[in-house]
């Protein structure tokens, strides 16, 4: 492998380039990560949209008391919708967009691993897509995106909806599991000389986790979706009490994924704010070692709190312990990622452009998550709480405070990086604007509406105490929320053709993506520089700096005559 | 630090009894729910600190070290004893919360015994529906009743003297307890999971099939306390509701006894029905699924509230 002359720039090709292959043929067929990578992330941003209209649509009926908006049948498959689209079809798989486009940019290799095996990862997810979302002309599921048996058996739920359900879960899952492989393989086998463990951008080391995680995790959901499948189909009961089966399997089957499902979703988000808040303070990330031995903690623990979403079900007394104590524990390496990112700004030159903005506030807004968090750790407590409207505003300051201002962070920060354009700046700040107010006036009182005794799923509640001034205060915020959305969606679309050129390198950031021209070309390095530390591209900045010292010197010494 | 005291004075007085259901879980029914809120309001605390505190120091970083002209950022990479101060700091906190909250967890745990003045519980066969596991008083008794969850409603079972659970009092909806009695239930579901609830008399416990799940509350002053199935359970979920009308003791036995007469009356004439239609040729009126339905099971139980 050839080592890069970093004095060299622009890079010389030493083979001819032929040119990029045009046309929608050329985008079923590509197996190039950077397109996948872009199909990845149109795709489940679309889903994301989706999903909010579908969440917007029940902060509507729950705007008012009483309100006949929606019938309870289409109230629950809405909610089902949103939470499954969300889950499955946007956050877990945008972070694989993120990781397809910038994997491999990151660890200077050309490809992935295998990359018809990606490209295969990419058209499942699709396919898991379109074969739920063809459910709403039939019959959609309306059991919630945790699908708890019996409620989801062939008994209580006859139509095809958890058909569909079903084969998204395993369409997603398979997806998911070979794009996992391929990262894993990647990162293991594919990384620039000189890129030892110790200098793995802190996003590849989440990648890396979040990678390990989904191979763990899968399986036992697609082992669970599929006993529910034979169960439905065949009448084996495995979740039938009847028949010697248990209702609680299911639970304990869903969640031993389900919960690390919520880290997948999470780490390579908390990978993003470690790549672009040192970009941004102008500072060296704060505990490199901190921060990626807290990724492998949290990882090894969120195999081990699976039960804390289940402690109002028939359980022993150590079994709500050990939960509670397993839960408790994941807080400390969480903390410790936000005190070190905090740290990283001490003492730095914080610039304030969109990226750093949402990272920010991602900070701020994930750290109630955290906080409410345990609360619902201890489990006399969360008797009360669980199933309310303090999860539901639990769960998304942690999926929409973390995983969503993460992901705007990364689109704002990669964006140059993807089309050769820079964002609006104003027009981030606006999104930025609405969305942080928007999240904690649609969320922050939904605690207090779950407080005040409102569980979640229910279509309607009675105008009694608070309810209807709360509700209507959180289905203002989730409006603000959508537009602030829009106004990114709007941002990108724009700035495809209206944007400034960025050129490679428009933050000065740390890692290999910006040694390469925006947009990356097919095969990204001619050639591969030699990693010397975790921040590869200060060093070839230092390096280019001191050699192109030499011929300023040069002239100033003799002058060329003119 | 003063300011971080003082924030937090305000949010627990905040916290006192007025901000129920903003700030605080619904309490006030029985010793458990308010040791649950009063858990609550330990954490609260806990979480106020932690909150202003970490959001107080990001902002400051913002505001202290944004760029400005001259400004050198400094090129700090980790500091170990930093490290190893936070991991340790924050397992202190985590550690005093879950010693308190085991010192707290018999209370919400464990059923008291009733009062002397109570419902007198030790004639009621409490073998009924008993399970090694139930929780129980000290005294080993109490009011033990039997919650069945149903799509879309809950049954109760009540107790009395024989081991014979198909003769039992029953109602609907509304379940009627007597005050200053500990009333344990036995809760199961006999279709989908739903989720047992009174915000006010502490927390869920989820009915699942094939499953025995329990929970108490000691009531001590009559009242009305409402709740719904906290589980999704279908799409009537949200009409799932439930009440706890508490009674004194000695009204309570009125309305036992009430609920008794009924019963064995509409079981009396259920049985002429029957012997009639084995007599005579059957009546198509009578054989309607509507007449054939026990009229106590028609009706909603009325009490007083």
């Amino acid at each position: 492998m050839a080592t890069a002359n970093p004095a060299l720039v622009p890079e010389i090709t030493v083979h001819s380039v032929e040119p990029e292959p045009r046309g929608w043929v050329s985008w079923i067929t590509t197996t190039d990560h950077k397109r996948i990578g872009i199909l990845y992330l149109v795709t489940t941003f679309v889903f994301f949209l989706l999903g909010g209209v579908e969440a917007l649509l029940m902060r509507v009926q729950l705007g008012a008391p009483d309100n006949t908006f929606l019938t309870p049948a289409t109230y629950n498959a809405l909610f089902t919708l949103h939470g499954t689209t969300m889950i499955f079809l946007f956050v877990v798989p945008i972070m694989a967009g993120f990781g397809n486009y910038f994997l491999p940019l990151m660890i200077g290799a050309r490809d992935m691993a295998f990359p018809k095996l990606n490209a295969l990862s990419y058209w499942l997810l699709l396919s898991g897509g379109i074969v739920f979302y063809v459910s709403l002309f039939f019959s959609p599921p309306e059991a919630g995106w945790t699908s708890y048996a019996p409620l989801s058996g062939s008994v209580y739920s006859p139509g095809s909806g958890i058909d569909a359900w079903i084969f998204l879960i395993h369409l997603t899952g398979i997806s998911s599991l070979i794009g996992a492989i391929n990262f894993y393989a990647t990162i293991a086998n594919m990384r620039a000389p000189g890129m030892g463990w110790g200098r793995l951008p802190l996003f590849v080391w989440s990648l890396l986790v979040y990678a390990i995680l989904l191979i763990l995790a899968l399986p036992v959901i697609a082992g669970a979706v599929t006993l529910l499948l034979t169960d439905r189909h065949f009448g084996t009961g495995f979740f039938d009490q009847g028949q010697g089966g248990d209702p609680l399997l299911w639970q304990h089957l869903f969640w031993f994924f389900g919960h690390p499902e919520v880290y997948i979703m999470i780490l390579p988000g908390f990978g993003m704010i470690s790549e672009i808040l040192p970009v941004f303070a102008r500072k060296p990330i704060f505990g490199y070692k901190a921060i990626a031995a807290a990724t492998v903690v949290i990882a090894f623990l969120a195999l081990l709190v699976w039960a804390h979403h289940m402690f109002s079900t028939p359980s022993a007394t150590i079994v709500l312990v050990f939960f509670m104590v397993s839960s408790f524990l994941i807080a400390i390496p969480t903390g410790v990622k936000i005190f070190n990112w905090i740290a990283t700004l001490w003492r730095g030159t914080v610039e304030f452009k969109t990226p750093l903005i949402f990272s920010v506030g991602f900070i701020s807004v994930f750290l109630i998550g955290g906080i409410t968090g345990i609360f619902l750790a201890v489990f006399p407590v969360d008797w009360q709480l669980t199933d309310t409207y303090f999860v539901v505003a639990h769960l998304h300051y942690v999926l929409v405070g973390g995983s969503v201002f993460a992901i705007f962070a990364g689109i704002y920060y990669w964006y140059p990086k993807i089309t050769g354009r820079m964002l609006s700046e104003s027009l981030g700040k606006w999104s930025f604007g609405l969305m942080y107010v928007g999240i904690n006036v649609t969320f922050l009182i939904q605690h207090s509406i779950g407080l005040d005794g409102m569980p979640r799923r229910v279509y309607e509640y009675p105008d009694v105490g608070n309810l209807a001034l709360y509700n209507l205060i959180s289905t203002i915020g989730s409006f603000m929320l959508g537009l602030g959305v829009v106004v990114t969606a709007w941002n990108v679309v724009r700035s495809l053709k209206k944007g400034a050129r960025s050129g490679p390198d428009p933050w000065k950031a740390n890692t290999l993506e910006w040694f390469l021209p925006s947009p990356p070309p097919a095969n990204n390095f001619d050639v591969i520089p030699r990693v010397r530390s975790v921040e590869p591209m200060k060093d070839i900045r230092r390096q280019i700096a001191r050699q192109s010292e030499t011929p300023v010197e040069l002239g100033a010494a003799e002058p060329t005559p003119r | 630090m003063l300011s971080l005291c003082a924030a937090l004075v305000g949010v627990l007085a905040l916290a006192g009894g007025a901000s129920a259901g903003f700030l605080t879980p619904e309490s006030g029914g029985s010793p458990n729910a308010d040791d649950i809120d009063t858990l609550y309001k330990i954490i609260l605390a806990v979480a106020v600190i932690v909150f202003v505190g970490v959001e107080g120091v990001l902002l400051y970083s913002l505001v202290k070290f944004r760029a400005r002209k001259d400004a050198v950022p400094a090129q700090i990479r980790g500091n170990t004893r930093l490290e190893i101060g936070w991991t340790l700091g924050a397992s202190v906190v985590l550690i005093v919360l879950a010693v308190v909250t085991f010192a707290m967890l018999p209370g919400i745990r464990n059923p008291p015994d009733s009062d002397p003045d109570g419902f007198p519980t030790d004639e009621i066969a409490t073998v009924q529906n008993a399970s090694a596991y139930q929780p129980r008083p000290p005294s080993g008794e109490a009011l033990n009743i039997d919650v069945n969850g149903q799509r879309y409603a809950w049954r109760y079972t009540y107790p009395d003297q024989d081991d014979n659970v198909l003769n039992d009092v029953f109602s609907y909806e509304t379940l009627v307890v007597p005050t200053k009695t500990t009333v344990t239930l036995t809760i199961r579901a006999q279709d989908v999971a739903h989720s047992w609830w009174i915000p006010k008399l502490g927390g869920k416990f989820d009915a699942v099939p094939g499953h025995l799940n329990f929970t108490w509350f000691k009531i001590s002053e009559p009242g009305t306390f409402k709740g719904q199935c906290a589980e999704l359970c279908g799409r009537n979920h949200t009409d799932m509701v439930a009440k706890v009308v508490a009674i004194e003791p000695d009204a309570f036995e009125r309305w036992l006894a009430n609920k008794r007469r009924e019963i064995d009356a509409a079981n009396a004439a259920a049985q002429e029905r029957r012997a009639a239609e084995a007599a005579g040729p059957t009546d198509a009126d009578a054989d309607t699924p509507a007449a054939r339905e026990t009229p106590a099971e028609q009706t909603p139980p009325d009490e007083d509230e």
